[in-house]
Order: structure tokens, then sequence, then C-alpha cells
């Protein structure tokens, strides 16, 4: 899903990277709103994992492969904003191993961290009100929504193409690819995201942002409510 | 409570380096859904050279390291805790901002009455 320099033209990256940085900005201005000392190694982990695991390329199809982007992973653990964050230092670290382009970096922030953490979360509390309130409808969300999310970064290209993209392949052709191979890849995203919210559920129910109202976690109450108060 | 979280970040941090480091080495080295696309639909000589092509991490390797796993495995190492490093130095810096406007407001309230 790294989109390399070249895919998509100028004028269209730089819009994306606005968009990107507008939503980081929002992003970061929600984080420090309710910030605390003790969830700052916990996004740091969060963002390490994201990292670790989006190296495994799980194969699908035909020759393809595919591997988590961990957006709404990130942001069931500690929520959207700071998930947000992590992803686009992800993103940022990745540029050192070349992966992802530097003039794309906007676009694969627009895809992943935004659309894959902010789209996601409201997919994600979409799915918590539907489904029981327990640690199983927790998880069973978290795992949907990551699926549909990879569908929706796949689908934000596939706009991204349609702008601005080189190469003058057919749009249709493209979005059908496009959407057809992540709709695979987002059950890989969907089983690693419910894996991973499930065990850590399991371990430190208190820790995960998206569990909220589960249990008595004055962390996450005290969190939400700042939250409110601020907005 | 304050022990045990770190003992969790702690757990979660070796979780991810030895994915990093042992599991992906061993990761499908197939084009990933949008390059293969990419070269199905013919755009894919459209991506230019990354501006890192050359660096020392490119394509999640060492270079200088010959056996091709522990050179991947090794910079999925470095890659973990470079992301979590910058992370974290962000998130303290967040912080030392927030305080630092609190302390300010604070002082703009006391000299207002």
């Amino acid at each position: 899903m790294h989109i390399p320099d070249g895919f998509i033209n100028a004028g269209t990256s730089l819009g994306a990277a606005a968009a990107a940085a507008t939503g980081l900005g929002v992003a970061v201005r929600k984080t420090s709103a309710y910030l605390e000392d003790r969830q700052v190694p916990l996004a740091g982990l969060v963002a390490a994992y994201v990292f670790a695991v989006q190296m495994l390329n799980f194969p699908v199809v035909g020759g393809t492969s595919g591997h988590l982007l961990g957006g709404v992973l990130a942001a069931v653990l500690v929520g959207p904003w700071a998930g947000a964050i992590c992803v686009a230092v992800v993103l940022l670290v990745q540029a050192l191993f070349a992966d992802g382009g530097i003039t794309a970096l906007g676009l694969n922030v627009l895809n992943m961290a935004i659309v894959g953490c902010f789209g996601g979360y409201l997919m994600f509390a979409l799915f918590r009100r539907i489904l029981p309130r327990t640690t199983g409808g927790v998880t069973l969300s978290a795992g949907v929504a990551a699926g549909l999310s990879v569908v929706a970064a796949a689908a934000a290209f596939t706009i991204e193409y349609a702008i601005g993209g080189a190469g003058g392949a057919p749009i249709g052709t493209v979005a059908a690819a496009v959407v057809g191979v992540h709709t695979l890849i987002g059950v890989g995203e969907a089983l690693i995201t419910g894996a991973t919210v499930g065990m850590v559920l399991k371990v430190r129910p208190d820790l995960v942002y998206g569990a909220h109202g589960l249990l008595d976690a004055p962390l996450l109450r005290r969190q939400l409510q700042t939250e409110g108060a601020g907005s | 409570m304050k022990s045990n979280q770190k003992m969790f970040v702690l757990g979660g941090l070796l979780v991810a380096i030895a994915l990093a480091l042992f599991v992906s080495p061993f990761a499908s080295g197939n084009p990933d859904g949008l390059n293969k696309v990419a070269i199905d639909q013919g755009f894919d000589d459209t991506a230019e050279e990354h501006a890192l092509e050359d660096g020392p991490l490119a394509g999640y390797g060492i270079r200088g390291i010959d056996n091709e796993r522990m050179s991947k495995g090794l910079s999925g190492l470095i890659g973990v805790l470079v992301t979590f490093g910058v992370l974290v130095t962000f998130g303290v810096g967040l912080l030392l901002f927030g305080a630092l406007r609190a302390a300010r407001a604070r002082r703009a309230n006391s000299a207002g009455g």
C-alpha cells in the first residue's frame, strides 16, 4: 500500500500532503489535550509493533503479498488521534528503508494514517454500538473495521490515481484490481488486528482505548472527559 | 500498576523485536497489492527511484551484511527501535510543551488577579 514517488503527480501529492498535515495537526492538538506521562511509552510500543508487523508480508493470491497497515489497530489501542501520529511516524521511519516515496509521503499518511485511523475508528465505534459490550464484541469490531479500513485506503488510492495517476492505466480497471486485492489483504488485517487487540484485552484491558465503557478504567474515563470538555 | 505497565511495554517491545528480527526474514517477498496492480496495469515503471535508494538501510537490509536474512532481521530491529525512539521523543516533547503552556497560563492568571 506504500505509494512510491512517481505514481501520482506532484499537484495531487501536494494536495494530499496538505490534507494529511491538517489531519495530523488536529491529531497532535487532540493528543496533547489529554496526554499523560504513562501513555507515551505505550504509544511508542504501538508504533514499534506496527513497524515490525508491517514487515511481515503474507501471501495472497497470484504472486501478490500484503501486510498490516495498522491504522485501526493503533486507533483502538491508543485512540484515533495518538494512533494517527503512531502510523505517521512509522511511515516517516520507513523512508530510511526507501519504502514509500518522499513526495508520496503525504499520500501515504493520508491513506494509512488519516483514513486508516480516523475512518477506521469511526467504523469501529459504529460496530461497537451494534455488537455486544464484551471483550469479544470489541475484538470483533476492531477486526472488521480493520479489514474495511484497508479497502478504504485502497479506495483512497484509486481516487488519487484518478486525479493525478501516471502511466494512463484505465481507472475502472485499476479501481477493480486495487480494491479487489486489498479486500483479500483486509482479511489478513482483520485477523492480525483482532488477534492483537484480543491479546491486549486479555492482559491489560485498561490499556485499550477502544474498550472504554467495558470496565471501570479511571484513566480512560479521565481521557474521555478531557476530550469532551476540549471540543 | 506503574511497574506492571512498564513490564507490559517491555514485553510488547520484545514481541515487536522478535517479529522484526526473526520472523520478517521469512516474510513473503512477492510484490504487495499495490505494486502488483501497478505491474499488471503497466504503470509500475512510472515509479521513480527513492531518494534514499542507496541509503544504508534501503529495502530493509543493512548494507555490508551479506547474509540476507540476518541483514533484513537486523534492519527490522533498527526500525523498531528508531520508531519507538522517535515516538517517545515526540510524546515527551508534547508533554513538556503542554506543561510549559499550563505554567504560562497559571502565571498569566496569577498576574491578572
